[in-house]
């Protein structure tokens, strides 16, 4: 097995080779053009199509296309390009299309800039596009994840024909490090429900629009068991030093590589810190969190955007303790520093529920 | 004489039972156009043999329900989108016949960048644009191609030119394009004028079956429910109103010399072959280029391709090499000189523990393990690249390593600073906000991360663009003329590697060997190779020298 030092969002891209992904169709943007930069080297040197689209509105539509070929195929983008793909999402929810989606998070709201921001956690993981559905939502916190829960996307989206999203930061975008890939291809499954241009799927539709109000109704009630069922059967989450915790860190992406390394330092000083980290943002782990929440009354949720993520953890926890938040935007990344006098200042303090940028200011630099 | 057919053709269902209702009528109005267009593209699809090939997407609009009737395969598109769609349809099954059937609204106005750029890449699709001057669906609101004072009921006043500007005219518009193989606009309302219709359809899919590129039909239709007339008088004020501006005709027929471009899509044009961007740096990697693909050499060698089988995905992504037991070793696959990385990782794998084992330095001094690294300068100074080989020289050596940019827009003059762990751990964050290791190639770099370095911390400078020595007295401060000795080998662009060859003379952290393998790997120019080691070998000797000299 060798490794290879890799940016994460190349890393996207052999991964979803690796997968069996045929198809990009993308349009760039920072910080997530690597992927379309690589897609357009590697996918027509392995027999795949790979096409700048004149928009994220036109490339979520040839993913639209694409996928009621039957074909395994992804875009990527940031904030504001996946605003565009929002309308194509809800779209491919509704026909129960599959796609993969790799959304490199930058700083919003508007053109923002193209720091490491969390800002899209709602519109992907709540929906962001019209009416009933939801997306995978897959977040990455390495390279290697890069490619692993790429490939995992892929088939989960088949799986349960819907489309997935792999949710990261710039800076897991950006960053490089060593990759161990599978030392073997593979290829999607067939789609007896797509259209192939044959006999055999001749009698296939793809189509979001049932124009009656009672059959809608059994359409959406058919999403919601496919979304009970991947509820049940598909969160996955990391848990770290969280057996004997005293106070549980909660944080996605870029921002829990820091809280492990703030959890550590906690340690050193004798704080029992531990770290949750959500792999699924959609299905959200809500019933470990819960579950963690008999054993641990205080938990800090730290992220990079002004108090999303921490919305799904008070939901899960809330019935017994509340949930202190720490925020920064714009770009900044929290110091493992930063973190360690967050928390600090959480244990020396009630829990306040409440945003943690009220910190005394000088807190928020190192 | 003539054979009479009463019956649908094979590609229409016998019984429309995807709709509510009567399964033997359309829900198409008495009168109006698509029951007629239908019909046509329907018999057309029957008498060319390709009912099981074809694939027709429906837009948002009356035509919406067209999968009621057509027995083919079936996509409906988001509002405007069909040409999108259909693109990824095509794109995916060459072989399918794709047809995009739209209205106004759909392809006029929301759609509008959709068609343009489908039919500028020249898509082997076949649009069928239906017409009618309003938007039936909703109810009657104004399209882009409601005519002049028409009163619609977002219009009530009638279009004005002033509120809304002229009906947009498609096919005018489209021929100016470059790619387009085929552009008529037809009308429904007579029978000559339906039999040019029906032609013109067959020739628009004939085109996409012989692989000829983009054609579109445009259809003038009567719409005479919305229109609130009879369907001859909705018939009439298609000749009467609709044909006066849009002029019936042909605007681009390039079927009989076009060459089928089935394949044209996919291949490079001449002269724009891959290469030209690659002299730009002549380290290789920089910010702006992906870290580690094409070297110049092995784009000669891997082309576009469309017999690829699975097996040879993983070298085709430099994940393995290509040789097989018992063939000869080959050339290297991809990244250029991955062959010498693989020799390292061979090696490394053979120890017991099985990572770098052998190459994993020993005897580095307490004070530089697990550094947390933080390397500064002017963009342009080979910053990223420097990073980069410590990161991949200690990956090679069996550390864990991350290695994190900062990126910006791509604009001049910036300064530029990434930040690099090794260590024996699981590297938590990997961001270095309190570097123990500072490498500094330039004066502002320093003011501005000396404060950040940890007591204690080596900070590595380069004195030949810095002339004051560090302010603060609790680190380890070495100078380092890196640019006049990297002058001295020949190229100022690689001061970064005398930096390399500095810091791990200093701290022992990497050996020399491994980081030669990293410049293998990074360096994309075989001749830079050779100017980047010997580099390593000065700023080693630069430190050596100095420990000698305090030694004396």
């Amino acid at each position: 097995m060798t490794k290879e030092l890799i940016k994460g969002n190349e890393a996207i891209v052999k991964g979803a080779i690796l997968a069996g992904c045929r198809a990009y169709f993308g349009y760039p943007i920072t910080p997530a053009s690597e992927i379309a930069e690589a897609a357009a080297y590697y996918f027509p040197l392995v027999g795949g199509t790979f096409l700048q689209a004149e928009s994220e509105v036109a490339s979520i539509n040839m993913i639209y296309g694409a996928s009621s070929a039957g074909m395994r195929c992804m875009s990527a983008s940031s904030g504001p390009g996946m605003s565009l793909m929002q309308e194509g999402i809800s779209y491919l929810a509704g026909s129960e299309l599959p796609c993969v989606i790799a959304d490199i998070m930058r700083g919003g709201p508007g053109l923002g800039n193209i720091g490491p921001e969390q800002g899209d956690y709602n519109q992907m993981v709540k929906g962001g596009g019209h009416g009933n559905y939801h997306n995978i939502v897959l977040a990455p916190n390495s390279a290697q994840e890069m490619c692993d829960l790429t490939m995992l996307a892929f088939d989960l989206a088949d799986q349960y024909r819907n489309p997935a999203i792999v949710l990261a930061d710039g800076y897991i975008g950006q960053m490089m490090e060593p990759v161990e890939f599978p030392e073997e291809g593979r290829v999607g499954p067939i789609k007896n429900w797509a259209v192939h241009g044959d006999a055999a799927t001749r009698k296939n539709v793809l189509t979001s629009i049932y124009l009656s109000h009672e059959a809608l109704e059994q359409h959406e009630l058919k999403l919601a068991e496919k979304y009970r069922k991947i509820q049940e059967n598909e969160v996955r989450f990391e848990a770290y030093k969280i057996d004997d915790a005293e106070i549980i860190l909660v944080g996605y992406g870029i921002v829990s590589r820091v809280l492990k390394s703030a959890a550590d330092r906690a340690r050193e000083y004798g704080i029992r810190a531990g770290v949750f980290r959500p792999i699924t943002l959609y299905p959200f782990p809500t019933e470990a969190l819960a579950d963690l929440s008999l054993t641990t009354e205080r938990f800090l949720t730290v992220e990079l955007s002004d108090g999303q993520l921490v919305d799904d953890v008070r939901l899960a926890i809330s019935r017994r303790h509340p949930c202190d938040f720490y925020g920064r935007r714009g770009g900044c990344v929290p110091t493992t520093e930063e973190v360690f006098n967050v928390l600090r200042h959480t244990l020396t303090h009630p829990a306040e529920c409440n945003d943690a940028m009220a910190l005394p200011m000088g807190m928020h630099a190192v | 004489m003539f054979n009479v057919i009463q019956q649908k053709p094979e590609t229409f269902y016998d019984l429309f039972e995807r709709k509510d209702g009567d399964p033997h009528v359309t829900h198409y109005c008495p009168g109006c156009g698509h029951g007629v267009a239908h019909k046509m593209i329907a018999e057309c699809l029957e008498d060319l043999g390709i009912q099981d090939r074809t694939i027709l997407v429906s837009p948002v609009g009356c035509s919406v329900f067209a999968y009621y009737y057509f027995d083919v395969g079936n996509v409906q598109a988001p509002h405007g989108r069909a040409p999108a769609v259909a693109t990824g349809i095509k794109r995916s099954r060459p072989e399918a016949i794709v047809l995009s059937y739209q209205g106004d609204g759909d392809l006029a106005a929301i759609g509008g960048n959709e068609i343009l750029h489908a039919a500028n890449r020249g898509e082997n699709i076949t649009v069928f644009f239906i017409n009618n001057a309003i938007y039936g669906m909703t109810g009657g609101q104004m399209a882009p191609t409601s005519l002049i004072g028409q009163k619609t009921t977002t219009s009530p006043f009638g279009r004005s030119l002033k509120n809304e500007g002229y009906p947009m005219r498609v096919c005018e518009l489209l021929a100016a394009l470059e790619a387009p193989v085929y552009l008529e606009r037809t009308a429904i309302f007579d029978n000559k004028n339906n039999m040019r219709t029906r032609k013109a359809i067959r020739k628009a899919i004939q085109n996409q079956i012989d692989g000829l590129g983009f054609s579109l039909v445009e259809i003038l239709s009567p719409c005479p429910t919305i229109w609130k007339m009879t369907p001859q008088e909705s018939r009439q004020w298609v000749r009467d109103q609709m044909m006066p501006y849009f002029k019936l005709g042909i605007f681009r027929d390039k079927t009989t010399t076009q060459t089928p471009s089935a394949v044209a899509a996919s291949e490079t044009p001449a002269g724009l072959e891959a290469g030209s961007a690659q002299a730009a740096s002549p380290q290789g990697a920089s910010k702006n280029e992906p870290s580690s693909p094409p070297p110049t050499n092995s784009l000669e060698e891997l082309k576009p391709r469309t017999d690829v089988s699975l097996d040879e995905v993983p070298a085709i992504l430099g994940i393995r090499a290509t040789e097989r037991p018992g063939e000869t070793h080959g050339q290297a696959v991809y990244g250029g000189n991955y062959n010498e990385r693989s020799k390292f990782y061979e090696a490394a794998s053979a120890t017991p523990q099985g990572s770098g084992e052998e190459f994993f330095p020993r005897d580095v001094p307490e004070q530089y393990r697990d550094p947390q690294i933080k390397i500064a300068g002017f963009g342009g100074q080979g910053v990223l690249l420097l990073g980069e080989a410590l990161a991949e020289s200690g990956m090679l050596s069996g550390y864990r390593v991350s290695w994190l940019p900062s990126y910006g827009p791509e604009m001049r003059g910036g300064t530029a600073h990434c930040h690099v762990r090794l260590s024996q751990n699981e590297i938590g964050s990997p961001l270095v906000s309190r570097p123990t290791i500072l490498l500094s190639l330039n004066k502002p770099s320093l003011e501005k991360f000396l404060p950040e370095a940890v007591p204690g911390a080596l900070v590595i400078y380069n004195s030949s663009l810095i002339d004051q020595p560090p302010s603060r007295t609790d680190i380890e401060a070495l100078p380092l003329s890196a640019t006049e000795i990297a002058e001295k080998i020949g190229s100022p662009k690689i001061t970064n590697m005398v930096v390399v060859g500095a810091l791990i003379a200093k701290t022992r952290l990497l050996t020399k060997e491994s980081v030669f393998a990293a410049i293998e790997a990074l360096v994309k120019n075989p001749k830079l190779v050779e100017m980047n080691r010997r580099a390593v070998e000065a700023g080693m000797q630069a430190v050596m020298e100095k420990e000698e000299a305090v030694k004396v």
